[in-house]
């Protein structure tokens, strides 16, 4: 029964995060505030990290299948971007690019320095 | 055989794993970024959909219970997180200056070419949450009258985008070491490039969720600052 047992704590924290997002006035998602609550759970050992871990690492794995479905209704949104899709990609596209190598180029100098430091 | 196919509440599900396996297993093949197995499946899906007349609100009636779950399974980040909470305090420094440097770069560019390309204000704000998750992106572009779901679909490019290019881009700008690959990939293209992230190892995947965090709370109050600078 571990599985129910798991899904049902992972399905509580999913709730708590639901109403924390209902309640508050802030623009913060349920799925934001579940994590933050089932992180401080298993940091403070109040959840055990055996009571959630095979449900959770099934989920983790599947995700990706999940955008499947919203990504390709884009296409039904056609209409509404064809008129400035050249621009908007071009948008996309450097940004994505330029965000992920200069985040991660000054992540790297100070996980380097550190390094040599210590 | 279409009516069918129209009627059928596990079809759509079943088309999206189907095809998901498929770009696994083109992956394993040949070893190509093109191969990457959610584009792979987006593509395979619209041609089946295309292919067999089957209408989008037939295939999402269906596909819609996979979806369901991101929720929960974006809780499940935590896990990961958890796990790797010990690194995570060692590199706090170097992982909230990469976030932090991230945010503002998307932003910033967001500025730069809206100004280049003369857009609206209303076009401005519509794509200054676009690397960020897609609850709190479209949450702030329609608090600063931005059209939310043009930014839905901005997110959702972007992210897709992020999960195709995140080795190639790693590897040009000489990005090496985990941590940094994942505060890269999750700060640049949220959840769906973490779900990248993850396949790359524990390390990248932990550090990637929490980035959709950090990154998602400081636009929140970057947007807000930059909403007044066009």
């Amino acid at each position: 029964m571990k599985f129910v047992k798991q899904f049902l704590i992972i399905l509580s924290v999913t709730c708590a995060g639901e109403a924390l997002s209902y309640f508050l006035p802030l623009p913060i998602p349920s799925s934001i505030y579940g994590m933050v609550i089932l992180f401080t759970g298993l940091a403070t050992h109040k959840i055990s990290y055996e009571s959630v871990q095979d449900v959770g690492h099934f989920l983790i794995e599947i995700m990706p299948v999940m955008f499947i479905p919203a990504a390709v209704g884009i296409l039904e949104s056609w209409d509404k971007i064809k008129s400035v899709w050249v621009q908007y990609a071009i948008v996309v596209v450097v940004t994505t690019v330029l965000v992920m190598g200069v985040s991660g180029r000054v992540t790297q100098h100070f996980v380097e320095r550190k390094g040599k430091n210590g | 055989m279409v009516d069918f196919l129209t009627q059928s509440v596990f079809f759509g599900a079943f088309l999206s794993l189907l095809f998901y396996e498929a770009g696994l297993y083109l992956r394993s093949k040949w070893k190509l970024p093109v191969f990457n197995p959610l584009l792979v499946a987006i593509v395979l899906t619209v041609a089946a959909l295309a292919a067999l007349k089957i209408p989008y609100e037939a295939y999402f009636s269906g596909a819609k219970y996979i979806s369901y779950l991101l929720t929960p399974a974006t809780v499940c980040l935590a896990i990961p997180l958890y796990e790797q909470f010990e690194m995570l305090k060692k590199n706090s420094i170097a992982i909230l200056a990469g976030i932090v440097s991230g945010a503002i770069t998307s932003m910033a560019l967001v500025l730069i070419l809206a100004a280049a390309f003369r857009f609206s204000h209303e076009s401005y704000v519509t794509l200054l949450p676009k690397s960020i998750t897609t609850a709190i992106g479209i949450e702030i572009s329609g608090q600063l009258g931005g059209n939310v779901p043009i930014t839905a679909v901005v997110i959702i490019v972007t992210g897709v985008l992020g999960n195709i290019l995140a080795e190639p881009v790693c590897r040009l700008f000489g990005i090496t070491n985990p941590i940094a690959k994942g505060v890269g990939i999750g700060t640049a293209s949220h959840a769906i490039g973490t779900a990248k992230a993850m396949e790359l190892g524990k390390v990248e995947g932990a550090i990637s969720s929490l980035s959709i965090v950090v990154s998602g709370l400081l636009t929140v109050i970057g947007s807000i600052v930059f909403s007044y600078l066009y």
